[in-house]
């Protein structure tokens, strides 16, 4: 018998004689907060401030000012982009611009930075969802460099909560959810932001 | 470690003793088990349908396991019409064969790990070191463990009897000859020590050619596999390298994707007291030109069909690992992970280990017995486990064991409870303030002797002293 049979024989055996389990009561709150689309837009970015990303807000014609500003005073001399990402947010860089052709592991490690879109953000769990869809590149791309600056556009891509946002996922795609830069409390339970992943997470709310 | 019980390991009361009377690892436990309870219940409070999710989650859970074959069965489907691999594993000597192979035919001399519960059960570190495959733990505990030669003591926080000065003393000790070496001045700031992992860590990411991995979840509809981390590590293993190999217990299973936004809201409070964790990655087999080309799943049984065949132990099945019942014990407080004498510990520990590995042996048989009974946990926990039910169910077990070796295991076990009468006291405290949400009968089927037992819960604070003199008196 292989393992596979023996595993199923097992579990069918096992379960034999046990009850039907009742249908799953989801009386559980479909949302916390029940605000007009600019208070969740506020509530994202104040849990997202909570952990430590640093919320800025634009509108389309600011939008590349910032972008470069936020490269320069963070000291980043390069950025990776995914190939499609809007040419017109990358207009006011002087700094080395890199599309994702792909770049090797080792050329993202000697990146300093880079710029995406997002799938979606959850407000109530200060949550940004990536999903490798426009705008957002592969996953390597967003994990590398040590800076990301992530364009969310608000109030469109904004869902209020986990069972508002959960169906809209489609999961036959690779899915990055970030909330806040990369942490961790392994020494003494004390935080440290910024262990493998980006350092920095900047977060441009644009609308 | 080993596969199974560690070598030569104490029974609980030996190990605990050893524990109890080490006083930095008692400091060092205290404070941070008191720090993590207080972020949970902030975490938890915070949501006013705790107690329906909750009961959401042990629906959910309850309904994966009741119909495990089939959820197992579109999984396979589903993941091999995404182009991943799917393999079958009865026992720890199996799934270590088959990570194994497939690390050699992938060519790779070394692995990259994420932090993987399942991994450490069944000593897959241990089993491929054996065919001359180094395993790099690149979880920050876990790299401070594997480095210290030491053994996890916690879930979620593995490293958490080490205080920041061991812990640079490991790095500057240990780093150079496993790779880059600590810098010279590292100081013991907890942002430099991360640091310094970052630096150690980065060259194997970037070189690394198979990773392997748990998971926290598996989604049947789709046949995605999920990750919940803070690190970032996780998300390297499971994008750079060109082969993913996730080990993952049968009882993982999620039956749908809605699913996850009960058990995304359950377990970053539960485990970590956050809101979110700060990465989840989710994947579905093979992404053409983005992550590994060669995923292979690992699907491992090692005593879990055993576990579901018990009426009253399955329920441990529905565990998500959170650790939350390890934060709120008493007795694992005072005693300390390692006690435990398995890679699970604390009251999770207590009904899933001799559950796994089989009550005939002394530390397995002892473990049920390293409680006062007093549902702290099962009030902290995210999914409902009873386990004060399952560890009386499990004491009954123990001793109906021929030979007297685990007779002689439990007595000592609840000898210890009652030599520490701290650890006692502070349960029984717990026990009053969580009395309201005790179970009210037991329901354990016939076995007349034990039927007072099985009211104990009712009774907390002189549940376990009672219980005791009426069996040895
Ligand atoms: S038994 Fe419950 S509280 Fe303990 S680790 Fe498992 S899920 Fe968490």
């Amino acid at each position: 018998m292989t393992d596979r049979e023996l595993i199923l024989q097992r579990i069918r055996s096992a379960v034999a004689n046990a009850p039907e389990p009742p249908e799953i009561a989801r009386d559980y709150a479909e949302r916390h907060h029940h605000g007009e689309p600019a208070e969740l837009v506020e509530l994202l970015a104040e849990n997202l401030t909570g952990y430590r990303a640093r919320v800025h807000r634009a509108d389309d014609a600011g939008l590349p000012a910032l972008v470069a500003r936020l490269l320069a005073e963070h000291g980043d001399t390069s950025v990776a982009v995914p190939a499609d990402l809007p040419a017109e947010w990358l207009s006011a860089l002087t700094i080395d611009v890199r599309p994702d052709a792909p770049l090797s592991a080792v050329e993202l490690d000697r990146t300093s930075a880079v710029i995406t879109g997002c799938a979606l953000a959850v407000a109530e769990t200060g949550t940004i969802v990536l999903d490798a869809g426009p705008g957002q590149g592969r996953r390597a791309l967003t994990l590398v460099p040590d800076h990301h600056v992530c364009v969310v556009r608000v109030p469109g891509q904004v869902y209020p909560s986990l069972p508002l946002a959960v169906p809209e996922l489609d999961l036959r795609r690779p899915l990055t959810w970030i909330s806040g830069p990369s942490a961790t409390s392994d020494i003494e339970l004390d935080r440290v932001e910024g262990v493998h992943g980006p350092r920095t997470l900047d977060v441009i709310l644009l609308g | 470690m080993s596969g199974g019980t560690y070598l030569g390991m104490p029974s609980f009361p030996v190990a605990a003793k050893t524990a109890t009377h080490d006083g930095r690892l008692r400091g060092n436990m205290h404070r941070a088990m008191n720090t993590i309870r207080t972020r949970r219940a902030r975490a938890v409070s915070e949501l006013d349908d705790w107690a329906q999710l909750r009961q959401a989650g042990k629906e959910i859970k309850d309904r994966a396991l009741r119909h495990l074959d089939e959820y197992l069965l579109q999984i396979e489907e589903r993941v091999t019409e995404a182009g991943g691999h799917v393999h079958w594993a009865a026992d720890a000597a199996a799934a270590n064969r088959i990570v194994a192979g497939l690390a050699k035919a992938a060519g790779a001399a070394e692995v990259v790990k994420i932090k993987s519960m399942a991994t450490q059960e069944i000593g897959l570190n241990e089993a491929l070191a054996a065919e001359g495959i180094d395993a790099w733990e690149t979880d920050l505990a876990e790299l401070i463990v594997q480095l210290g030669h030491d053994r996890p003591s916690h879930i979620v926080v593995p490293a958490i009897h080490r205080n920041r000065s061991e812990i640079r003393e490991i790095f500057r000790a240990e780093m150079g000859r496993n790779g880059r070496p600590a810098p010279d001045d590292l100081t013991d700031r907890p942002a430099d020590l991360a640091e310094a992992a970052r630096l150690h860590l980065r060259e194997k990411f970037l070189r690394a050619k198979v990773a392997v991995s748990g998971a926290n979840f598996l989604i049947a509809e789709t046949g995605t596999a999920v990750i919940v981390e803070s690190e970032g590590n996780g998300r390297m293993c499971l994008t750079l390298p060109e082969t993913l190999i996730s080990v993952v217990g049968i009882e993982k299973v999620l039956p749908t994707q809605r699913d996850l936004e009960v058990f995304l809201q359950l377990l970053p409070r539960s485990s970590t007291a956050e809101r979110m964790n700060p990465y989840t990655s989710m994947w579905t087999g093979v992404t053409a030109g983005d992550g590994p080309s060669d995923f292979h799943l690992v699907l491992l049984d090692n005593g879990r069909t055993e576990t579901l065949a018990d009426e009253v132990g399955r329920q441990a099945l529905r565990c998500i690992r959170c650790a939350a019942c390890l934060n709120v014990c008493p007795v694992y407080e005072r005693a300390g992970g390692h006690a435990y004498g398995s890679v699970y510990p604390g009251p999770i520990g207590a009904i899933l280990s001799p559950q796994l590995r089989g009550i005939d042996n002394p530390v397995d048989a002892s473990l049920p017995f390293a409680s006062s009974l007093c549902g702290a946990c099962y009030e902290a926990c995210p999914v409902a486990i009873d386990i004060p039910e399952v560890l009386v169910h499990l004491r009954e077990r123990a001793v109906e064991q021929p030979g007297h070796g685990a007779e002689r295991a439990v007595m000592n076990a609840a000898t210890w409870l009652l030599d520490h009468p701290a650890a006692l006291a502070a349960a029984e405290r717990a026990a009053s303030a969580t009395r309201k949400l005790h179970p009210r009968t037991l329901n354990l089927g016939p076995a007349a002797a034990w039927s007072d037992t099985r009211d104990l819960p009712e009774v907390p604070s002189e549940s376990f002293r009672a219980w005791w003199r009426k069996q040895h008196r």
